[in-house]
């Protein structure tokens, strides 16, 4: 039982070093991918069985299947052989479960980091990540991945992407 | 009359077809966009598509498997022949046949010009937003999921598409010609959409409710950007059962080409 909370605590950490293969910055902790770490004792002499809840962040997001591989490397690479890894819909996955320290991240790394959906409008203002700037505009609703808009700010002329409230 | 859960596949393959025509139809664009930025956009809006035609399609290939355990062998007949072993989300888009896709007619029709496939997606997304709605209460939790999920991701085609009609509708005289074209093109093909068939009767969908919303918000729509809605229009249906228009043997043609030509073959 004992061990059981050590390796729950264990694979937290680990998980916190996988990266998002698309936003590499953040971590897959930091975005709110992992759901859930279930450890359960499984028949004597068998050991442990992991379980690691993992929801998507967009429907067609490709990327999911490489998070799920990485999880499954980070894991075998630390002596965990007996894991599966679950894949649910149900809450549906909301940029409110970005930690704190993933949105200074991306703005560090040139995102401006989403809104919190009580804040959200149809036409929000977003915050230029490089001067700070409330002068902007959206170029497009799409940007380079499923999960980011494209900004330009009207001061510095940068073109930025929005991670988009969701 | 099929059972409950024969219903429930079906169903299921229905809303997984329609999005993945649509999203085979949309990623035609890709790399020919009129701009950068709307390549990229028709580009995700058709990813986000076929993530939800793959939710759709495990699902259905999960409860296809399980009556096959209980040798259910009319249902397995039904959506099993000619695919060995276990079914699975790419048996299901890769190895169905014409006459056994369910997609919405709609979905199928080439793309026109960018007025014709911009129309054609708020025609479309505007259906799915308020279908969906409906769906998110649904009393099968897995359905309910994945519909409550793809609802946050229609709401940006919702907001993308209506800003495109109303830019060409209400736009130069050569564009509302081309809106005009292309709404003539389409409309025949929203009648599908509110025509139940045999196994969409018991999923507890409000089919009038659906259209008398969806008519007020294209209404909506359309009175702003200079356009109107055609009336007394013949209805094209048969999508929904299999009867397709000729286009859609070639989508399949392109779409199924490489587990045709090389069984098995993976990337």
């Amino acid at each position: 039982m004992v061990k059981a909370l050590l390796d729950k605590e264990k694979i937290w950490q680990l998980l916190s070093t996988v990266a998002d293969p698309e936003v590499p910055v953040l971590t897959i902790l930091d975005l709110g991918i992992v759901r859930d770490v279930i450890v359960s004792s499984a028949l004597e002499g068998l050991g442990e069985v992991v379980e690691i809840i993992i929801t998507p962040t967009y429907t067609g997001c490709p990327a999911m299947d490489m998070i799920g591989i990485d999880i499954k490397l980070k894991l075998l690479e630390n002596g965990f052989k007996k894991f599966k890894i679950t894949s649910v819909l149900s809450p549906a996955w909301t940029t409110d479960w970005m930690s704190e320290e993933g949105k200074r991240k991306l703005k560090e790394y040139g995102i401006a980091p989403p809104h919190s959906r009580a804040d959200d409008t149809a036409n929000p203002v977003i915050e230029c990540p490089q001067c700070n700037s409330t002068n902007t505009k959206l170029i497009s609703q799409f940007g380079s991945t499923a999960c980011k808009a494209l900004y330009q700010c009207q001061v510095c002329k940068e073109p930025f992407d929005y991670f988009k409230c969701h | 009359m099929q059972n409950l859960a024969q219903q429930l596949i079906n169903y299921l393959l229905h809303l997984a077809d329609t999005t993945l025509i649509l999203s085979q139809r949309n990623s035609e664009w890709c790399g020919h966009g009129p701009v950068l930025e709307q390549d990229i956009a028709i580009t995700n809006i058709s990813l986000d598509l076929l993530g939800q035609s793959r939710n759709f399609y495990q699902y259905a290939a999960q409860l296809i498997n399980e009556s096959k355990n209980m040798q259910d062998t009319k249902a397995l007949s039904a959506f099993g022949e000619g695919v060995g072993g276990e079914i699975t989300e790419d048996s299901l888009a890769y190895l169905r046949t014409e006459r056994e896709f369910k997609n919405l007619l709609l979905t199928e029709l080439p793309n026109g010009d960018w007025g014709q496939t911009i129309l054609r997606q708020y025609l479309f997304s505007q259906y799915q937003y308020l279908l969906f709605e409906q769906l998110q209460q649904n009393k099968d939790e897995q359905l309910a999921a994945i519909c409550t999920k793809a609802l946050k991701e229609i709401k940006y085609h919702i907001r993308w598409s209506s800003e495109w009609v109303l830019r060409l509708g209400d736009g130069t005289p050569e564009s509302k010609q081309r809106m005009l074209v292309a709404i003539n093109e389409l409309w025949r093909y929203t009648g599908e959409m509110f025509i139940a068939v045999d196994y969409e009767k018991e999923m507890n969908i409000d089919l009038i409710a659906l259209q008398n919303n969806w008519a007020e918000k294209v209404d909506v729509i359309f009175q702003e950007a200079t356009l109107s809605i055609p009336q007394n229009t013949f209805m094209q249906t048969g999508g929904k059962t299999g009867t397709h228009t000729e286009n859609l043997g070639f989508i399949l043609t392109e779409l199924q080409y490489m587990q045709r030509a090389y069984p098995n073959s993976q990337w």
